[in-house]
């Protein structure tokens, strides 16, 4: 998305601010790199938004209260919970769900490397693990330090199962299978670095 | 799960926010993570949600003359990773990397923790401890409450109607101090069932100072003012940690007796005092 295109959402945004309790309010979500219009009560949520107005059923409704990480999506790269987020607090923010993962559509290494270690059983979970999985990734990548890491002053982080552990805490598998997501994950992690590291000797 | 129906408003600055509380019915959103689900469940139903995410410079963590100046704000995740957090007030940054999980932390903020006062929140042990402010703003200006007089009792604090809050200030933790935060988190919830934040500082065998906050066993966040007494006496950990919440209101529930919370109080705080020591210099 442009700065002129943010900019514009930033604008309606500020416009629809007054909404009355029976006002819908027509407002654009940017999803999965595309711009979605969606009319709402200021009472929906960003995940009823998803799956009841845009149709996007990837992402999961567990608890409904944020207990559980089914419903987790991406905000502007961040992982949050949609089930308590309202739809209109993220007009003009770029939102990734599960439906966004796959490039050009083929599944991601990190997809892949689920269906390969059986991360999954029923996979109602599935879809919030994924989602998780690229925002926790991306922060450790950017060296955020977690409750666990024992050195945050030495910059360097393991990507090691007990930080893994901690910081895919907020998603729940009732099947589970914990392994196999760790055992996904910590692939899929290795392998992207392995890629990046082959492009740089390439050059 | 559907809240009942409300307008939603985002106002740019505090002044409009104050005015938009004015006539009672509005309900302040700051992170959205105790209200949100108390307004699905229909516990909350506020004809208006004040919004506070667009007013610039509420989210700042500033530090100036030895003290550091948290805006409400600030995400929990902000918090624990911020640089001036974990150089001048590690503790409070310990505490809030303990808070549920890392998307909670993402959207949870301190300001909309303090204001909601559940008497399991991580960080009201950690501000007690730190000997914190709560900075208020109404519409007849700005007044600070100490830690340890804001929270009252379960979900009730010092503020009255028509105030938010704007900033936690907490004075620099000295460098040679030493700190803790242990928790005994529910296993469903990540809600301590009891936490403990410990500060220390020592002088040559002894304790110079020592500050005891402990969350989760009563209703409401509270200074062992008796067990810091013992530590800066010269008594040991063990002595002073087995005073802990002596004469304190405990909470009960299918999960943990008053007693047996009592109990994880002062296990806790023993270990918590062991724990700051080893760090203090």
């Amino acid at each position: 998305m442009t700065h002129s295109q943010n900019a514009e959402l930033e604008r309606q945004a500020a416009e629809s601010s007054v909404a009355g309790p029976d006002n819908r309010l027509r407002i654009t979500l940017m999803v999965n790199g595309d711009r979605r219009e969606v009319e709402i009560e200021p009472r929906v949520s960003l995940l009823d938004a998803l799956r009841e107005r845009l149709h996007l059923t990837g992402t999961k409704k567990g608890c409904d209260q944020g207990a559980c990480g089914a419903c987790t999506v991406l905000v502007n790269g961040e992982r949050i919970l949609s089930c308590l987020a309202l739809a209109i607090q993220y007009t003009g923010q770029e939102i990734t769900t599960v439906e966004g993962l796959a490039l050009d559509g083929s599944l991601s290494p990190l997809q892949q490397a689920f269906i390969t270690h059986d991360g999954f059983q029923c996979g109602y979970c599935t879809s919030g693990q994924l989602c998780s999985a690229v925002g926790m990734m991306r922060e450790f990548d950017d060296g955020v330090p977690s409750a666990v890491t024992a050195d945050v002053a030495s910059g360097t982080i393991d990507f090691s199962d007990t930080e893994i552990k901690e910081r895919m805490s907020g998603n729940l598998c009732r099947c589970g299978a914990y392994v196999g997501i760790c055992d996904a994950i910590r692939e899929a992690h290795s392998e992207v670095h392995s890629e990046v590291h082959h492009a740089g000797e390439s050059r | 799960m559907i809240s009942n129906a409300f307008s939603y408003h985002t106002p740019e600055t505090l002044e409009e926010a104050l005015a938009m509380l004015e006539d009672g019915g509005g309900k302040i959103l700051a992170g959205g993570m105790s209200l949100i689900p108390l307004m699905k469940l229909r516990l909350a139903s506020p004809e208006s949600v004040v919004d506070l995410r667009r007013i610039p410079g509420l989210k700042a963590i500033t530090e100036e003359g030895g003290a550091v100046r948290i805006g409400a704000m600030a995400t929990h995740h902000e918090i624990e990773i911020s640089p001036v957090i974990r150089g001048k007030c590690p503790l409070l940054g310990e505490a809030a990397s303990a808070i549920g999980d890392i998307q909670v932390r993402n959207m949870g903020t301190i300001g909309g923790s303090v204001a909601h006062a559940d008497p399991a929140a991580d960080y009201p042990a950690a501000l007690v401890a730190l000997e914190a402010r709560i900075r208020l703003r109404s519409a007849n200006g700005e007044r600070t409450v100490e830690a340890s007089e804001f929270f009252v009792d379960a979900f009730t604090t010092a503020m009255e109607a028509g105030e938010i809050v704007v900033a936690i200030e907490v004075k620099e933790e000295e460098a040679s101090e030493g700190f803790k935060y242990e928790k005994v988190a529910h296993p469903a919830s990540g809600f301590p069932v009891v936490g403990v934040a410990v500060r220390v500082k020592k002088s040559g065998a002894g304790i110079a100072m020592a500050r005891i906050g402990v969350t989760g066993m009563g209703p409401h966040a509270f200074r062992a003012r008796n067990a810091e007494a013992l530590l800066e006496g010269g008594a040991g950990a063990a002595a002073a940690a087995a005073v802990v919440g002596e004469g304190e209101e405990t909470n009960s529930d299918l999960y943990a007796s008053g007693e047996y919370r009592r109990h994880l109080a002062r296990v806790h705080a023993g270990r918590a005092i062991a724990a700051a020591l080893t760090r203090a210099l």
